[in-house]
This record gives C-alpha cells, sequence and structure tokens, in this order.
C-alpha cells in the first residue's frame, strides 16, 4: 500500500493544478466527498425538518386554517386553508424517509466516514477513489429522485417510511402510492446501491491501509463504530434492496409477494392471490433493525472520541467500548420482530423477540456506565463539541431506557404505534445522533475549512437545542401513554386523546423553537466556511488521532511525504508525568506514561 | 501541567448543564408520578395485567434514568478544566465493569420474566368457553362488526357477494345466516363476559387498538386473529385504527358500547336484527 501511496503522491506532484471542477465537484478525494455527503444531506435535513414542521403545525391545531401555506401549495390545502389529510400522510413518509436515509445514514457514515476515515487511520484516501466518488453521485441521484416524489401527480406516497404492504403494493390503495410510490422506492434502490459501495469502501480501508504501528485495538472509537456500520450495512441493505425489488414485481409485474388473495379495494376484488404482507415486515425489519444500528454505532464513536477529547482523559474502557459495539450489531440482527409484536405473528416469537433486545440494553447499559466513567475525574472543556457530546450521553439515557418499555412485549400491546413509541425512536436514533453529529462538524470543521466555527453562536446552538428537542420530545411520552397514535392526521377526531391536546401544542411551538435554533447553526456553518476564525495550528483542540498532524485544511494526500508512525492508543489525555495534558498516538514512547 | 487528583474547577457552563439535568429530574418526576396525564381508565380483565408490567418497567427504568442524569450532571458540574492541572488517569475497573453488567443482566432477566408471565397467559392461556365471538372486518376507512346471533353460528360469507350493501359478503341463503346481525363501526358487548374478537382486513393492514381495553392487534388481510379480552366497565369507549391504512385513516374510528347486562346487549342485537330483517 504505502508503495502505491507514494506513487499517488508523486501523481499528485505531478498534477497539482486540478481544475476547480475536478477539484471541488467530480472529486475523488475522500475529504471533498465526504463534505460533498455533509452538505447534501444538510440540504436534507433542511426538507425534512420542514416537512416536520408542518406536521407539527397541523397536529397542534388539527382544525386550524393556514391560508398562507395553501397559496403556497394549493393542491395540498382546501379552499378554506385546512391541509389535506392525504398530504399530511405524505409529509409523514418523507419526513421519516429523508431524515432516516438522507439525512443520519448520510451524514454519519458518508459524510464522517468518508472524510475522516483515511485521516485517522493515516492513509492518503479510501481504498477504492472512484466507487467512493461514484457512491457519492448515486446518493445524490437518490436524493434528486425522493425529492422529486413531493411534486409529482398525487403527491408522495403516503405509507409511512416503514411502506407496509400491501398499502405500498397496490397503486390504488391511496393518492401518492402509484408514481410517488415509484419514486420511492426507486429512491430506495438508488441509496442502497451508493451504501453498499460506501460500506465496500470503508472496510477495506480500515482493514488493509492502517498506518505502521496502528493496530486495531489502537483505533479511535469512531474508526470502530465506522468499521461496525459498514458490516451491518453490508448485511442489512442488500436485504432492503431485495425487498424492493419484490416489491416492484408486485406493483408492476403481477407477482403477489406481499399480496395475499381475496383483497376488494374500492369494491373490485383484487387479482392477487398467495402472497403475505408480514412477509415484507420481516424483510423491512431484518434490515431497519440494523439500520437504526447504522446511524447510531458512529454516533456513539464520534461522541466518545469527542467526549475524551474535551474531558481531556482516556475513555473508560476503550476495549468494552469496541466489544460493546460489536455485541449490539451482532443482536441488531436477531431483534427485528420487536416492531412486529401485534402484527399477527406468532407470539412465540413475540416472546423470542423480547429476549434478544432486552439483551441489547446490556451493552447499551455498559457504553452508558462507560461515559460517565469518562466524565468523572474529567477536566472538562466546554467547547461546542465538547457540550454536544456530553448532552448526546443525556439524550441516548433517555431515549435508550424507553425502549425497555417496548421491548417487553407486554407493555407493547398498548404502546406499539403511538407516540411513546415515536419519543423513544426520535431521542435514541435521531436527537442523540443529531447531537453526536453537531459534535462532529464543530469539532472537525476546523480541520475541513481551516476556519473555526463561531463559539459564542455555538453555545447558543447547544443551548437552545438542548431544551428543545427535551421540550419536544420528552411530553410524546405522554402522549403516547395517553393512546395518542402515530400518523393520525388530526387527533381530536377522538374523545379520548382530546384532554391532552394541550400537551400537542406544547410540543409544536417547542418544534418551532427548536427549529429556530438550528438555523443560528446554518448561519454559523456558512459564514465560517469563508469568515469564521482561521486557524492557525494543525492541533487546535490538542488532541491525540492522526487527522490532527496534518495541517487545517488538509490538502491532496492528507500527509506529507512520510505518513505518520503510530505509538501508542488513541486516548492518552493527561498521562502521568507528560508536561501537557495529552499525547498524540505519532508521540514515541514516554518512560513515564502507561502503554498500550 | 500537574498530576491531576484533586476537584476540577466549577464552570458555569457545568453547573448549567447539571441544573438542566434537575429540571428534568423534577418535570419528569412529576410527569410520570403526579400522572397528570395518564392511561385511558383500565376498563379490561388482562389490562391490569399490562398496566402492572408498565409499572414495573417504569419503577426499574426510572431509577436508572434518576441516577445515571444525577451523575452526569455532578460529574459536569464538579469537573471542569481549570487550565493548570491534568485529570485523573485511570481508564479501567474490571471489577465495576463486571459487576454493573452482571446486575444490568439480572435486573433485564427479571423483567423479561414479568413481562413473560402476561405475554404468555393473554395469548397461550385456552380461550374462555362462555366466550361471545364476533367477526371484525377492517377495511378503508371502516369497521363491520358480524354477530353470530342467537343460534351462535356465523353464516357462511362470501367474497362474490360483496358490495356496498353487504360488506361482509354475507350469504342470505345459508341458514345459519338468518339470524346474524352486521353493523357498521358500532360494536356492542356484555360487560364482564369474556370476548373474542376474529380480527380481518379486506385491504389494507389496520389495526384494533381498544386504549381503555388494552387491546391493540393488526388486521391482516389473509389472516383470521382471534384476540380475547373481558370488558369490566360499562359505558361508551372509542375503537381507533392504530395502523396507518391510507389517507383517511384518522378517520377509521369505531364506537364501542360495552352494555351494563347482558339483557341490553341482547335488546341491541335484537333491534339490529330487526333493521336488517324488516320485521
Amino acid at each position: 500500500m504505502t508503495d502505491t501511496h507514494g506513487h499517488h503522491h508523486e501523481d499528485e506532484h505531478a498534477h497539482p493544478q486540478l481544475g476547480f471542477w475536478r477539484k471541488y465537484v467530480f472529486s475523488t478525494d475522500h475529504k471533498v466527498i465526504g463534505i460533498q455527503y455533509l452538505i447534501t444531506a444538510m440540504a436534507m435535513a433542511v426538507i425534512g425538518g420542514t416537512l416536520s414542521l408542518l406536521m407539527r403545525l397541523q397536529l397542534g391545531w388539527p382544525h386550524g386554517s393556514f391560508p398562507f401555506l395553501a397559496s403556497l401549495m394549493p393542491k395540498a390545502f382546501d379552499s378554506q386553508g385546512h391541509m389535506d389529510a392525504g398530504f399530511y400522510l405524505s409529509l409523514v413518509t418523507m419526513h421519516g424517509t429523508i431524515m432516516v436515509f438522507f439525512l443520519f445514514t448520510a451524514v454519519l457514515t458518508g459524510g464522517f466516514g468518508n472524510f475522516l476515515i483515511p485521516l485517522q487511520i493515516g492513509a492518503r484516501d479510501m481504498a477504492f477513489p472512484f466507487l467512493n466518488a461514484l457512491s457519492y453521485w448515486i446518493f445524490l441521484l437518490s436524493c434528486v429522485v425522493i425529492f422529486s416524489a413531493l411534486l409529482v401527480e398525487g403527491g408522495a406516497p403516503l405509507g409511512g417510511w416503514t411502506a407496509y404492504a400491501p398499502l405500498s403494493a397496490l397503486p390504488d390503495a391511496g393518492p401518492g402510492q402509484g408514481t410517488g410510490m415509484t419514486l420511492w422506492i426507486t429512491a430506495i434502490a438508488l441509496f442502497t446501491a451508493s451504501g453498499l459501495m460506501g460500506g465496500l469502501n470503508y472496510i477495506t480501508t480500515i482493514l488493509t491501509m492502517r498506518t505502521k504501528g496502528l493496530s486495531m485495538m489502537r483505533l479511535p472509537l469512531t474508526q470502530w463504530s465506522l468499521l461496525i456500520t459498514a458490516v451491518l450495512g453490508l448485511l442489512a441493505f442488500p436485504v432492503l434492496l431485495a425487498a424492493a425489488i419484490l416489491l416492484v414485481f408486485d406493483r408492476v409485474g403481477g407477482t403477489s409477494f406481499f399480496i395475499p388473495g381475496g383483497i376488494i379495494l374500492g369494491g373490485k376484488l383484487i387479482e392477487h392471490t398467495g402472497g403475505h404482507p408480514l412477509l415484507w415486515q420481516h424483510l423491512f425489519w431484518f434490515f431497519g433493525h440494523p439500520e437504526v444500528y447504522i446511524v447510531i454505532l458512529p454516533a456513539m464513536g464520534i461522541a466518545s472520541d469527542i467526549l475524551a477529547t474535551f474531558c481531556r482523559k482516556p475513555i473508560f474502557s476503550y476495549k468494552m467500548m469496541v466489544y460493546a459495539m460489536a455485541a449490539i450489531s451482532g443482536l441488531s440482527f436477531i431483534v427485528w420482530g420487536h416492531h412486529m409484536f401485534v402484527s399477527g405473528m406468532s407470539p412465540f416469537l413475540g416472546s423470542v423477540f423480547t429476549i434478544t433486545t432486552l439483551l441489547i440494553a446490556v451493552p447499551s447499559a455498559v457504553k452508558t456506565f462507560n461515559w460517565l466513567g469518562t466524565v468523572w475525574g474529567a477536566r472538562i472543556q466546554f467547547t461546542s463539541a465538547g457540550l454536544f457530546s456530553i448532552g448526546f450521553i443525556s439524550l441516548f439515557v433517555s431515549g435508550g431506557l424507553s425502549g425497555i418499555f417496548l421491548g417487553t412485549s407486554a407493555a407493547d400491546i398498548q404502546l406499539q404505534d403511538t407516540y411513546f413509541v415515536v419519543a423513544h425512536f426520535h431521542l435514541v436514533m435521531a436527537i442523540a445522533p443529531l447531537f453526536a453529529a453537531y459534535a462532529g462538524l464543530y469539532y472537525w470543521f476546523p480541520k475541513m475549512f481551516g476556519r473555526f466555527m463561531n463559539e459564542t453562536a455555538g453555545k447558543i446552538h447547544f443551548w437552545a437545542s438542548f431544551v428543545g428537542v427535551y421540550c419536544v420530545f420528552f411530553p410524546m411520552h405522554i402522549l403516547g401513554i395517553g393512546g395518542q397514535m402515530r400518523r393520525i392526521y388530526d387527533p381530536l377526531n377522538y374523545a379520548f386523546l382530546q384532554p391532552q391536546q394541550v400537551l400537542n401544542v406544547f410540543v409544536s411551538i417547542s418544534a418551532f423553537f427548536l427549529a429556530s435554533a438550528q438555523i443560528v447553526f446554518l448561519v454559523n456553518f456558512f459564514v465560517s466556511i469563508w469568515a469564521g476564525k482561521r486557524v492557525t495550528e494543525n492541533n487546535p483542540w490538542k488532541a491525540t488521532t492522526l487527522e490532527w498532524e496534518t495541517p487545517c485544511p488538509t490538502g491532496h494526500g492528507n500527509f506529507g511525504p512520510e505518513l505518520p508512525v503510530v505509538h501508542r492508543w488513541a486516548f492518552d489525555y493527561s498521562p502521568p508525568g507528560a508536561t501537557e495534558d495529552f499525547l498524540p498516538q505519532t508521540a514515541p514512547a514516554v518512560p513515564a506514561a502507561r502503554q498500550h | 501541567m500537574a498530576d491531576g487528583r484533586g476537584p476540577g474547577r466549577i464552570t458555569t457552563s457545568g453547573v448549567a448543564f447539571a441544573v438542566s439535568m434537575a429540571i428534568l429530574i423534577v418535570v419528569s418526576l412529576w410527569m410520570f408520578v403526579a400522572k397528570p396525564w395518564w392511561f385511558p381508565t383500565l376498563s379490561s380483565v388482562h389490562g391490569a395485567d399490562i398496566d402492572a408490567v408498565f409499572t414495573a418497567v417504569l419503577i426499574v427504568t426510572g431509577i436508572a434514568f434518576v441516577v445515571t442524569q444525577a451523575m452526569l450532571g455532578y460529574f459536569v458540574a464538579r469537573y471542569g478544566a481549570s487550565g493548570n492541572e491534568k485529570a485523573d488517569y485511570w481508564h479501567d475497573n474490571p471489577k465495576a465493569e463486571f459487576f454493573l453488567l452482571t446486575g444490568t443482566a439480572l435486573i433485564l432477566v427479571v423483567l423479561v420474566f414479568m413481562g413473560q408471565r402476561v405475554w404468555l397467559k393473554y395469548y397461550f392461556d385456552p380461550l374462555p368457553e362462555n366466550a361471545i365471538t364476533i367477526q371484525v372486518t377492517a377495511q378503508q376507512f371502516q369497521w363491520q362488526f358480524h354477530y353470530a346471533g342467537p343460534d351462535g353460528k356465523f353464516g357462511r360469507t362470501d367474497l362474490t357477494l360483496v358490495d356496498g350493501t353487504n360488506q361482509v359478503g354475507l350469504d342470505e341463503k345459508d341458514e345459519a345466516s338468518k339470524d346474524d346481525v352486521v353493523s357498521t363501526s358500532e360494536m356492542h358487548i356484555p360487560v364482564n363476559r369474556p370476548i373474542i374478537v376474529r380480527l380481518r382486513s379486506k385491504d389494507v393492514i389496520h389495526s384494533f387498538f381498544l386504549p381503555n381495553q388494552r387491546v391493540k392487534q393488526d388486521a391482516v388481510p389473509g389472516l383470521a386473529i382471534e384476540v380475547p379480552f373481558t370488558p369490566t366497565v360499562a359505558g361508551n369507549f372509542e375503537l381507533a385504527c392504530a395502523e396507518l391504512c391510507g389517507a383517511q385513516h384518522y378517520k377509521m374510528k369505531g364506537l364501542v358500547t360495552v352494555d351494563a347486562s347482558e339483557e341490553e346487549f341482547n335488546n341491541w342485537l335484537k333491534a339490529k336484527l330487526s333493521e336488517r330483517t324488516g320485521d
């Protein structure tokens, strides 16, 4: 590999002047691709977030009239300015799809994965740079396709991000289930292909291109998490792709994988026969549960590394952190049935899946203890990145614990498909990862752009977001306990939900507050690219890992003529005897410091 | 920089974080202990078991929640950087890890057993002999309730007979269907009598959700799924569809009347039957 890279590096010297298009647009440089992923995903987040605000508007004031929005989107509102019920459900579908795939999966693995893997393992680029670029461009195409579903006749699909059959398999089952659903399937298939290309690349790169001295057990936790995530993706994405292809066959090819006989739709007997709707759920969740960890694991890795940096203290029990992530990912393949306790699946399976699901709580608890152990006795620097990594712990705990209710099949009978579920998964697999992603953005921004983000704005962003997310998502547990169903356009239609409507109003107002705090971030991010305070050193945060051996921003080829050599683990913060409170991984042996 | 062992510096950010954790704990305790909003009133026999499991999990997770968030808040407030002193350098404690790991596992094993006792009882106890079976058919966006009537036998149903006036495709020629009652969106059941809902769907997946009775079961096209429950409180309740089933999903509501006596229930059946036969 060194030879290839030496060659690569000479190449760079031979052709130092790449044009604007090759350098910033059709680049094969992992850092450019990583930033492309980040910015594309941020655009998708703005879309997905806006959709959720429209949902909150409807849920807070179900009988409200919104003439201004009606004038912007005449098809989505009636003449009195009331939102269309089908449009509300397309918001539900698109918000979920965009956030799970096109924001979180893309930001954490596509964005941070691409940017960080070669930098943190001391390599000059990914193993397959072209494949990497291809993965981004296919991802971008999938973003365009999913967005176009909002614009076509009939609108976006209304079956939710889980696209349960036969609702998803029958184009006549509702508006949006025709062209909109076809576009949805196409986008998901493209996304899956892009994810597979990325995953293959990450695994190869981390396993084969680590620099001298960087053994697996010296990897930063971010790298471990990205490696494990890539393996999960490689095993889970093909199942979704296969299910999507079967769904296409059912829709256009006359097959009946997911459609049983005897369906009467619009008064007419459908010709399909012999399929099983639960097959879709099994395939979807066989992918879908590992997908949850495809989002949360990189978040755990990133948050752990940043937490240690700003605690100025080694991560507590590094080995257990690695084993816990491996255990979580292994278990993630045998818990999918907990999404299906009341689906009509055999109750025997319900028992099995309860046991496997609650097992996941053990490695998750290990991780929580270890984060607490890291903060205990620390010397915390309250940077924006540090605050977001601490916030991550609190949110992961809050969101994780509610999973125990839902994993307990007996309690899930009442809670399934209510806002309790919405509260749980938003906190644990959306908001906690969002906080980790924010920590990562504040932390690696100098490495990406050679400038700092504004710290004051960053802290305003943190505090407003931290208060905001709890105000939005905590009351949702109570709404769910009260029985409010998910994906309900008008909760006031049910008398038993009316007394708690005040909570819906509170959540909606908090959501608008939370969204405005994100504007602070967006302005800070884009203004800082051009006008942020310049970074004058390689390692402004005094961190240990290899990316901080390179200039800010890092040039093509990452490292100088010689690749760095690693002498220690990634967490030598505050080692006794050292003059500074950290030793970079490249620092040669110091007798007084403990070795790893 | 000096090696650390002493206390860190107490910082504004750290204290602010600890205060937010304190507020979080107090507000959640208020919400979950004072219960200003809570489950819909319990109105079924097995529902009491489900609520008990919920409470057990709530106590365990509640303690874990308060302890972890409080520890996090305290550490963050207590261990701020002073600028001239290092953090502690320790990063392993296999003994503590072992105890915490086994402890968590043990608590979870207990929770699994508590939950499974209720789950297995609900799904695997033999169905009561004297139960009334009601065939419930879900369709976009309403519920059909089919009663066997006094003879206790359901009339034959046939999909090819389904039309706007005969939503379940009841074969009028079948002898057993003469006293059958089919009701749209309105279900009556007598109080304290075991009920078995035989759940089907005509089109997409729906979910039969009785919030007060703690009943939830998806209605899947192609399957007939039996759901038992015994209502304990007479009155009017709502039936909701809990699985997204199409554009008008939110309107898929049913009204459930739990009659205070068998007599009232039978009177309703009789009235419904005469509506149908025109007697």
